[in-house]
């Protein structure tokens, strides 16, 4: 038979939660004296198997991990992929992935990274649409200035 | 009919029936995976077949793949204020609409009143609720200009905004309502001082303070055309009577709504599926005057189709609120059939004034992002 072994892949990253959120956010310092959140990422999966595992986030809820099973289940190599949260007063998700051969944290990344970029086309779309819609009201704008101020005689002779 | 996908003993192929379009769904499926079917008592399909080997025993790849994605995606503004944005969002899932909205309500950080030093009360609404009352005035300042201010922080020009209000309604004068527009902005930092409690401290010793501005908040460019001030300048904070006095100082920092909902930049945001409304048969004459009256908010027109007939036909499938007046009574499910498109979501967002609306959402994109790459950085 085959011997499946649970191991525990802890990834400490400590790290400012308010920083990593907001890097457009310059005026703090790296290494402050901030009170450091633990974050953890963990790896729950087989020696043996890696295309099959779940990865259980903190400080996340159904925002991203939705988002994530999304552009997981749209990948042609997963079979099969969820996310569950243990507990409401907790702040972590178990995403669960099982891949037809690949590993599964590779996918993952993928899967992200595709978030990743529909989130930017989503946003490039939608500063040009505001722009357009922008310079659509002021051309309509001044078509009906010059209306007002030309328009009097023209809309008595109709 | 029998569509049975792959039956091996007639080695059958769905693609052989005359009426199925080549590399698409049949229609019946194509309705099932792209609308939502609003029944008389509930909806059915609505769940979104996201799994990309959802038809593929039909030989059909329900991935979209992010070039589709690119292609197909269209967003159009339908109305844009200074207060609020409606735009519609086609080509999308139900789930990254959702993320959108999760973070605009509870991840874009705004500046609110966090903590109120009160030197003087006398009036009748207590401390804690006038400190509460203080924290939901919405302020008129971009937060993308702040830090956030943790506890081990010195509370300083970039990370804090100092408010003073000082208000007092003399005796023989009629009672006074103070309106957030009471609010000053001290662009130097907090004037108030600490109590020290040492009774042999020297008094050549620098009193504490609360706040330590290196310089003021006026020199920065931002500011010094628009001073800092609450949006909207009627809110109604409390109302003194006659000898009442309130003298106090609110420092404002940067959070999020999910700590406390006075940090929440929306007033809400919130978004719709796109209603589709379809005749399944022809209505004509009499019914269609009655399907015609039933929609309160208009969705059916009469035309006319000469020699005195007349017809009802879909004017603004955009505006029904799903009120399900017009398949209410006998038979009329059969005529009329309400859906809702998958895919195409309307978006309102309502800001409360720290930023406008347009910017919100980018802003919320934005934070999707950083969400991912923190996810992706933790599994490298």
């Amino acid at each position: 038979g085959r011997y499946n072994l649970i191991f525990y892949l802890k990834i400490c990253f400590p790290n400012d939660y308010w920083i990593q959120f907001h890097p457009f956010n310059s005026f703090v310092s790296w290494f402050g004296d901030l009170e450091i959140g633990l974050k953890e990422t963990m790896e729950h999966g087989s020696f043996t198997d890696n295309s099959a595992a779940t990865f259980s986030l903190t400080d996340e809820d159904h925002t991203i991990a939705n988002a994530i099973r999304f552009t997981l289940n749209q990948d042609q190599m997963v079979t099969f992929c969820g996310y569950s949260i243990p507990h409401p007063s907790e702040a972590r998700v178990n995403i669960r992935v099982q891949t037809t051969g690949d590993p599964a944290r590779e996918v993952l990344k993928d899967a992200c990274q595709n978030l990743m970029l529909m989130c930017r086309h989503v946003r490039c779309t939608f500063d040009k649409a505001v722009e357009d819609f922008k310079a659509s009201n002021a051309v309509k704008a001044m078509k009906i200035d010059s209306q007002d101020s030309s328009g009097d005689d023209s809309e008595e002779s109709e | 009919m029998a569509e049975g996908a792959g039956e091996e003993k007639k080695k059958f192929s769905i693609w052989d029936l005359p009426d199925v379009p080549m590399g698409q769904l049949p229609p019946h499926l194509e309705l099932q995976r792209s609308r939502v079917s609003c029944n008389k008592d509930a909806p059915i399909h609505t769940e979104s077949i996201q799994y990309s080997g959802a038809y593929a025993s039909m030989g059909i790849d329900n991935s979209s793949r992010l070039d589709l994605f690119s292609n197909n995606f269209r967003v159009e503004v339908v109305r844009l204020n200074e207060d609020d944005i409606e735009f519609d969002m086609i080509g999308i899932d139900a789930a990254i609409a959702n993320s959108f909205r999760r973070i605009l309500i509870a991840e874009l950080p705004t500046m609110a009143i966090e903590k109120v030093l009160i030197a003087n009360n006398t009036s009748i609404i207590q401390d804690e609720v006038l400190a509460h009352r203080l924290g939901l005035v919405p302020i008129r300042v971009d937060p993308r200009l702040f830090d956030y201010l943790s506890e081990n922080d010195q509370p300083n020009e970039k990370n804090t905004i100092v408010f003073k209000l000082h208000v007092q309604c003399k005796r023989g004068s009629p009672r006074i309502t103070v309106k957030s527009d009471a609010l000053k902005w001290l662009p130097n930092g907090s004037e108030l001082v600490k109590e020290t409690r040492n009774a042999t401290s020297d008094s050549s010793s620098k009193p504490e303070i609360y706040t330590y501005f290196g310089c003021s908040q006026e020199t920065v460019p931002e500011f010094v055309k628009n001073p800092i001030i609450p949006k909207y300048p009627d809110i109604i904070i409390a109302k003194l009577g006659p000898g009442q006095e309130i003298e106090l100082e609110a420092h404002a920092v940067k959070g999020i709504g999910k700590t406390h909902a006075k940090w929440s930049p929306v007033a809400t945001a919130w978004y719709r599926m796109l209603p589709e409304v379809v005749l399944l048969e022809d209505i004509e004459d009499d019914l269609a005057e009655e399907l015609k009256s039933k929609c309160p908010v208009n969705v059916f027109d009469i035309e006319d189709l000469g020699k005195g007939r007349r017809r009802a036909t879909v004017a603004r499938p955009r505006a029904c609120t799903l009120c399900r007046e017009c398949i209410r009574g006998d038979d009329w499910e059969k005529r009329v059939a309400l859906r809702r498109v998958k895919d195409h979501f309307i978006f309102t967002i309502e800001s409360t004034g720290a930023l406008p609306p347009e910017v919100l959402f980018t802003e919320a994109v934005k934070i999707l992002e950083d969400k991912c790459e923190r996810v992706i950085t933790e599994l490298s």
